[in-house]
């Protein structure tokens, strides 16, 4: 075959495939969020994270702001010590508390900002005070079974 | 009797360390070889004209309906759980993350590795390898390592092109034919699908998937018997090996990407 016709063909292939690579990077994956150079961390404490695994999404509003960049355990306070990594474009006043939901009833779990009323911004490395744990089903069920064996003894106590 | 058993078993096992050792051996020397595939560049263009342009038609065909069946099949499962939405997650993670890379693989390994077995085969029977010899010609150098380097860039362009037809069929099948919001099938996607644990590492894949197939038809080609039967084994051996070899490299490679995740 001829040499040109050769090299237009497989330049062809290499740009289909580098395009095919490019679409899965912008379109089915999201570049945007693994850029780190826009961004800063803030940390928040938690006694209970049930299932929240990093990378999960920092939603506001119910808009992704950001992602969970690190989960440790402090050993000092026993407690759950969670980065969040946020967008630099969305600044969430000092007081905003954070707190652990779940997306649908069996969906994943993510971090939910809700944002106070401060005129001061939290900067980077900055630490939210105010947050929710999660729920965890077993207490949830063995608080309403308390509830429930309390409301039968108060309603054998009241006389007929 | 016994002993006859005994001593097959043992001329097989001294066969196969053998064949392993001068397989290995073979892909050091192509790595060696490799300067004259870059420097005279054109003989590898001609050979990822053989292996990548012309695996195209199959490449695409294939991810298209692999794509179209994963949609349909995939949305029949999902809304029985109400969770139609997240049909674009299903898809894309199981083309970028497995099935572009091992489709294509196995693909490439019966449309591209058994060609290459073939002809260097044929080449090695009809004394051509052993005529560049006395001509001061490196047969590794003029002809096995540009159709080793044509392979390993071949092979992560066509499981890109597999898995991004892939998800198109599924697009196609999900979106345009079930009526799935195209919104949602996009977005869910993006939020699930991450560039480095997932498109990147179906790249390095593809990368180790087009190293083996590659080495294995190039070798059985380079050890075929000089006859027409001995190359039409190895021509099968080249498919049968390669295949298993992707499968299990495929298993062992998720097993150290995604293990630690989620």
């Amino acid at each position: 075959m001829n040499r040109t016709v050769l090299d237009l063909w497989v330049g062809l292939f290499v740009i289909a495939g580098v395009g095919a690579l490019l679409f899965l990077a912008l379109k089915v994956g999201s570049m945007s969020t693994v850029n780190s150079t826009d961004s800063y961390e803030v940390v928040a404490d938690f006694q209970n994270i049930g299932g929240l695994k990093p990378r999960a999404p920092v939603k506001s509003a119910g808009v992704v702001v950001g992602r969970v960049a690190d989960i440790r355990f402090d050993n000092g306070k026993y407690e759950a010590v969670v980065t969040l990594r946020l967008d630099k474009r969305y600044a969430f006043p000092k007081d905003t508390s954070a707190s652990i939901m779940t997306s649908g009833l069996l969906g994943e779990q993510y971090v939910g900002l809700e944002p106070g009323g401060d005129s001061v911004m939290l900067k980077n490395k900055d630490r939210i005070l105010i947050t929710q744990d999660a729920v965890v089903l077993e207490n949830l069920i063995g608080q309403f079974l308390y509830g429930k064996a309390q409301e039968g003894k108060a309603q054998e106590g009241v006389p007929k | 009797m016994l002993k006859q058993a005994i001593e097959n078993l043992g001329n097989r096992t001294i066969q196969g360390v053998w064949r392993i050792g001068f397989a290995a051996r073979f892909f050091v020397a192509i790595l060696l070889h490799s300067a004259t595939a870059f420097r005279r560049f054109g003989l590898t263009i001609r050979e990822m004209y053989f292996t990548g342009v012309l695996s195209l038609i199959i490449i695409l065909v294939s991810g298209l309906f692999v794509g179209m069946v994963l949609g349909l099949q995939g949305y029949e499962t999902l809304q029985r759980y109400g969770s139609e939405s997240a049909l674009g997650t299903l898809v894309a993670l199981s083309l970028v993350r497995e099935l572009g890379p091992v489709l294509a693989g196995l693909l490439f390994a019966s449309r591209a590795g058994s060609a290459i077995t073939a002809e260097i085969g044929l080449m090695k029977a009809t004394e051509q390898l052993s005529a560049m010899e006395m001509m001061a010609i490196d047969p590794i150098a003029r002809v096995v390592a540009p159709r080793f380097w044509a392979g390993v860039i071949s092979m992560p362009l066509l499981a890109a092109l597999f898995s991004a037809l892939g998800v198109f069929g599924g697009y196609l099948v999900g979106v345009r034919l079930i009526g799935v919001d195209e919104g949602t099938f996009w977005s869910q996607m993006q939020g699930a699908v991450d560039f480095e644990q997932d498109i990147l590492n179906g790249v390095i894949k593809s990368v180790v998937f087009g190293v083996a197939v590659t080495t294995i038809a190039l070798f059985e080609g380079y050890d075929a018997p000089p006859t027409a039967e001995g190359v039409s084994g190895a021509t099968t051996r080249t498919v049968v090996t390669s295949s298993l070899v992707v499968l299990a490299l495929d298993f062992v490679l998720t097993a150290f990407m995604f293990r630690g995740l989620n």
